[in-house]
């Protein structure tokens, strides 16, 4: 049986995840910005935390906790959006 | 060998992500600003996507999200000690057209916001705009531009690189302006500043979007509409 090409496509997606452990943690664009102009200090922190800075609480191997931070916002975006727009495209069916 | 690799980059820890502001940078005004045209134009998107739908969209939707999710955890370094990585919006909207990209953006963004605490939930309307709005809709302009001049071949490449660059510069010149408005950072310096490293990363969103969308059309070229009946949906687009 052929599988299908979402299928696919999302365990390619799981594998882009495996090399989130190789991203460059200097400071991005707008980050750098507000370092350069001394505005960085105005951000506040949040005022709960779920999985803060793509690392899942809790492991204690950086990279893994990162693979499994990436694995579960995968995931959660795939079915939030992939079944949003099923429901949506059955109720337009329906 | 690959483990001595990760360790020096990993020492400061994952850092945010480019663009995702957080809450403080922008005053409540530019704030709820943001928000109100989040609102407003991500409910005229899921109308206009509701009526697109079909048996390819579905499903390419999530995967289109999964995607942008895993590649912005992946900064790459570009000149001057900064990183970048794909936002996504023009990859977007070149695969799905730009309502739907909207959609995909939105549920990213909004999911690193309350999942992941990247970008504040005060600046959240505004980084929408930014990054779910602005990025897909200038992104996908250019894709048109160069899918109507160029044969069809050339615009998978010329064509996703500009419209790569274009979000990502959109995108920047945009919180230029907010900062502005917020009274944080003049324009005379955010702008040039922001401008200048989002040329740069926009280059890397650009070969990436090329990447990306030339892997699609080797393996599955039926899922590229825009690009396989390219001039028919470019004039439906512009009609609508």
């Amino acid at each position: 049986m052929k599988i299908k090409w979402w299928i696919a496509g999302y365990l390619i997606v799981l594998a882009v995840a495996l090399l989130a452990p190789l991203a460059s943690a200097s400071p991005d664009g707008l980050e750098r910005v507000a370092e350069d102009q001394h505005f960085a200090g105005l951000a506040q922190e949040s005022s709960y935390q779920v999985i803060p800075d793509y690392a899942l609480p809790g492991v204690s191997n950086e990279a893994a906790g990162t693979i499994l931070a990436g694995f579960i916002g995968v995931t959660v975006v795939f079915l939030l959006l992939g079944g949003g727009a099923y429901l949506a495209q059955r109720m337009k069916a329906g | 060998m690959l483990l001595s690799l990760v360790s020096p980059l990993m020492e400061n820890g994952a850092t945010g992500l480019p663009l995702h502001a957080p809450d403080g940078f922008f005053s409540l005004p530019v704030a709820a600003a943001g928000w109100a045209v989040a609102v407003a134009v991500v409910a005229f998107a899921v109308w206009r996507t509701g009526k697109d739908l079909n048996e390819r969209l579905v499903p390419m939707m999530g995967i289109m999200g999964a995607f942008v999710f895993a590649a912005q955890m992946i900064n790459f370094p570009v000149p001057g000690g900064t990183s970048g990585h794909l936002v996504g919006g023009a990859l977007a909207a070149v695969v799905l057209g730009p309502w739907a990209a909207i959609l995909v953006m939105t549920a990213v963004v909004s999911l690193q916001a309350l999942l992941f605490q990247d970008g504040g939930l005060v600046a959240l309307g505004v980084n929408l705009v930014n990054m779910a709005i602005a990025a897909p809709l200038l992104g996908c302009a250019a894709w048109w531009v160069f899918r109507r001049l160029l044969p069809s071949g050339k615009a998978l490449v010329v064509g996703g690189f500009a419209a790569g660059w274009v979000s990502v510069m959109a995108a920047a010149v945009a919180v230029a302006f907010q900062l502005d408005w917020s009274g944080t950072s003049p324009l005379v310096v955010a702008l040039p500043a922001l401008a200048i490293v989002h040329a740069l990363i926009g280059i890397g969103e650009g070969l990436i979007t090329v990447g990306a969308l030339s892997f699609i059309r080797a393996a599955r070229p039926n899922l590229l509409p825009t690009y396989s009946a390219g001039r028919t949906r470019i004039v439906e687009a512009n009609q609508a």
